[in-house]
């Protein structure tokens, strides 16, 4: 089995999906992703979809989850680098990935978290 | 690629080499990206269900014509335990397996025709087809 490497910048997670995702890739990717967060303290986690030619209910469903957990670790996650044939694809599936915040490249993604922790920065000092 | 082709769903590595497969024989009849990225989702969809309800079965992946026009037509079919009621599995949401109920209902949204035959004790077949435009 193929794990994904995650990847460590300041306080962010980054996660890179290179490969065609089998099904315990992806669950040892939230495992490796939830651990990583505690270890590091990480407030972000990106994760970078930008060569995933196809996401089925299975893989949108991990993002999901990992969003999910990952909140629950107080940690962001963003989902980077969506091709619009996969958004088209996805919507049309029926599967919105409500809970998933997204940014359409790594940049932007880094940028979203920036300001996500900065306003609560904000809030919590106000 | 030549087609009629048969691949075996026996694990999770096999989900994979459909995909791989599909997508070959999407380009080769001519559909668009988003159309390739349709069928592969769906293909992906599909070949999931017959390994997680059936514990597995094959898919025919096949090059069909209508007149001029081109398109991929997909069987899939199990001996699994068949499904009793269709209305109710095509139904967004509905699962027994514990994913998240779109597997035959959002394929049958990716695909230009959408068939499923099953019984209980029969096992289950379902036909997908998409034209290239």
């Amino acid at each position: 089995m193929d794990r994904v490497p995650v990847l460590k910048l300041g306080d962010i997670l980054i996660v890179s999906i290179q490969i065609d995702l089998q099904d315990q890739s992806v669950l040892a990717l939230q495992e490796d992703l939830a651990n990583k967060v505690v270890e590091t303290g990480a407030r972000g986690v990106i994760i970078d979809i930008t060569a995933v030619e196809i996401v089925d209910s299975f893989i949108g469903r991990m993002l999901a989850t990992i969003a999910a957990i990952s909140r629950m670790l107080d940690a962001e996650t963003v989902v980077v680098g969506m091709r619009p044939a996969v958004a088209i694809t996805l919507v049309e599936l029926g599967l919105s990935l409500g809970g998933v915040r997204t940014a359409l490249n790594l940049e932007k993604g880094v940028a979203l978290l920036n300001h996500i922790d900065g306003s609560e920065i904000a809030t919590a000092t106000r | 690629m030549t087609t009629p082709a048969e691949m075996p769903i026996h694990g999770n590595s096999d989900i994979v080499l459909i995909r791989q497969r599909v997508r070959t024989a999407a380009v080769e009849v001519g559909l668009s990206l988003v159309d390739q990225t349709k069928v592969v989702t769906a293909a992906s969809e599909l070949a999931r269900n017959a390994l997680v309800y059936a514990g597995g079965g094959q898919v025919r992946i096949e090059v069909v014509h209508n007149g001029v026009r081109r398109g991929l037509r997909l069987a899939f079919s199990d001996d699994g335990p068949g499904i009793p009621d269709l209305d109710q599995a095509l139904t967004d949401g509905w699962t027994t397996g514990g994913g998240l109920g779109l597997g035959l209902s959002g394929s049958r949204r990716l695909m230009d025709e959408f068939e499923l035959k099953s019984a209980p004790g029969e096992g289950t077949l379902v036909t997908v087809t998409k034209w290239a435009r």
